[in-house]
């Protein structure tokens, strides 16, 4: 695959998961006008808000209650969707910013500079506009980018970074976030960050007021439907989770590839990688949900540690070791 | 229908023939483009070394021999940039890379400089332009590489021989400095 194919995947990848939201988000809405607002379906419900019943018929002397025709959390549901899709292109990457608190870099902090100093080098060497630099006050080291488009992108590195690692590591990982930039991966990343979080927040919410349903004794089961939809209310945050995982895995070992095209320097990177393996601590300052994002695993995760398949399914990152073989093998490549 | 299915052959060849030119005439305008870059980042370690020298003259006075060479070579270099010669630039900027990186070795030896703030981060600077010119080189090298084999493949190279596209310079270390940089010489 190609620069260009690389970057239509991701455009389509992007689509995809945006229509996926939405229509996880209106199955949940449609869930509520069936079992909380009395949403009428020919064929599906009996004209008194009741679905599927199968049991007793209208008691004598009992008034059917009219439901209504219109799906209002439906259609608010998709509408919140459109908004949050709208909010997550234009105001995600500042959103995810201000989440793990980082400010711009300071151009008259020695090490600031630094960094800056790389950014700029990389951004020449990839032949992308300069990038917006930010830093993370985080101890441990740790980088991700995001942004919508090559033009308007953000590279954000932890302090921790900048002082574990030596000018031609931090080299490497800044490449490799360029290589993000420029793969547009961060298009995709960014969304499923920000819209997926937000997902994540609603149908916690909605998991949670299912609780709190009212049970009203005229009202038929519609067993198998509701047992659907509220797995499908529990487990939405979980696939979205699942589906950033597997997103994320398959784009660093090419980010890590196209990072070394870059540098010209793939040992780099790989000795970067190393060090960041080493210094396990959480980086703490970036929540779960970011993770997909980061250059290694902030959770400093079990799994990403196991190479079995348990640790391929439930980790955002491919195995560090692996990483580092395919480095070395690039390395070993090129002096050949 | 003869006519018809000549035309229709013209027209299909003429748009093809249009494509090509185009995506060749954008090619080139991004291998110039790649080639000011390098100019400016050139430009930038001009004016940077001057400061670096003057920074650290006071207390390396017994590395004057390198001071001159790194200034001689700036000269050489500035003088190589304005001709414009890819070959003749890439020769001279390599002698003063080599030059700033014997000095800059040398500065280990000083902990005065090396705990001087203003050199250090004249240092960084350094360092950094330096590494700009060389990605700056290594991008205009991908982007001609690129170029140059659009206009040799089959069936491009007709339109391109056509046009008189020519193939773009690349820059190379010359072989002895190659050679130099393998193994540099340490005295101490």
């Amino acid at each position: 695959m190609n620069i260009y194919e690389q970057q239509a995947s991701n455009r389509r990848a992007t689509y995809f998961f945006v229509a996926l939201m939405m229509l996880l988000l209106g199955a949940v809405g449609f869930g509520f006008d069936l079992f909380f607002g009395g949403l009428e379906v020919p064929g599906l419900t009996y004209g008194d808000g009741a679905i599927f019943r199968t049991a007793e018929p209208l008691r004598p002397g009992q008034t059917p209650q009219p439901g209504n025709s219109v799906p209002y959390f439906t259609i608010i549901a998709v509408a919140a969707g459109g908004l949050l899709t709208l909010n997550s292109i234009f105001n995600g990457p500042k959103m995810i910013l201000s989440s793990v608190m980082a400010r711009p870099a300071d151009p008259n902090d020695p090490q600031d500079r630094v960094f800056l100093n790389v950014l700029e080098e990389m951004s020449i060497a990839s032949g992308l506009p300069m990038p917006k630099a930010y830093v993370i006050p985080d101890p441990d080291p740790n980088a991700f980018a995001t942004g919508f488009s090559p033009d308007k992108s953000y590279v954000a590195v932890t302090e921790g970074l900048v002082s574990t690692l030596n000018r031609e590591e931090l080299q490497a990982v800044v490449a490799h976030e360029m290589a993000h930039v420029s793969n547009l991966d961060i298009r995709l990343m960014t969304m499923v960050a920000a819209l997926g979080g937000a997902i994540v927040l609603l149908s916690d919410w909605a998991g949670r007021s299912v609780r709190f349903r009212r049970s009203r004794d005229d009202r038929g089961g519609g067993g198998a439907v509701f047992i659907i939809w509220i797995l499908l209310v529990i487990l939405a945050p979980i696939l979205t989770r699942l589906l950033a995982m597997a997103i994320s895995r398959r784009r660093e070992y090419l980010a890590d590839a196209t990072g070394a095209e870059f540098t010209r320097n793939p040992l780099a990177l790989a000795s970067a990688l190393e060090k960041l393996e080493q210094a396990s601590e959480p980086t703490r300052t970036v929540n779960r949900g970011l993770a997909h994002m980061c250059i290694v695993d902030p959770s400093g995760s079990y799994f990403e540690a196991k190479e079995n398949f348990a640790g391929e399914m439930f980790s955002t990152h491919p195995p560090i070791q692996k990483r580092i073989e395919a480095l070395k093998t690039m390395a070993y490549q090129r002096s050949a | 229908m003869t006519i018809a299915i000549i035309v229709g052959v013209l027209i299909v060849g003429a748009l093809a023939l249009i494509f090509t030119f185009n995506s060749l005439v954008g090619l080139r305008n991004q291998v110039l483009n790649a080639f000011r870059q390098i100019d400016v980042q050139l430009k930038r370690r001009y004016d940077l070394i001057p400061n670096l020298v003057n920074s650290v003259k006071g207390e390396m006075k017994f590395e004057q021999e390198t001071l001159e060479r790194v200034v001689k070579a700036r000269a050489a270099a500035v003088s190589a940039n304005q001709s414009g010669n890819i070959a003749d630039m890439g020769k001279k900027e390599g002698e003063l890379s080599m030059a700033l990186g014997r000095l800059m070795m040398l500065t280990e030896n000083y902990p005065n400089l090396k705990a001087n703030d203003s050199v250090k981060s004249l240092m960084e600077e350094l360092t950094n332009t330096e590494n700009k010119v060389a990605f700056s080189r290594q991008f205009y090298n991908d982007l001609a590489t690129k170029f140059n084999t659009k206009q040799q493949v089959f069936p491009t190279n007709m339109v391109a021989g056509m046009m008189g596209f020519k193939p773009s310079d690349l820059f190379e270390i010359p072989a002895e400095q190659a050679a130099q940089r393998e193994a540099p010489k340490v005295e101490l």
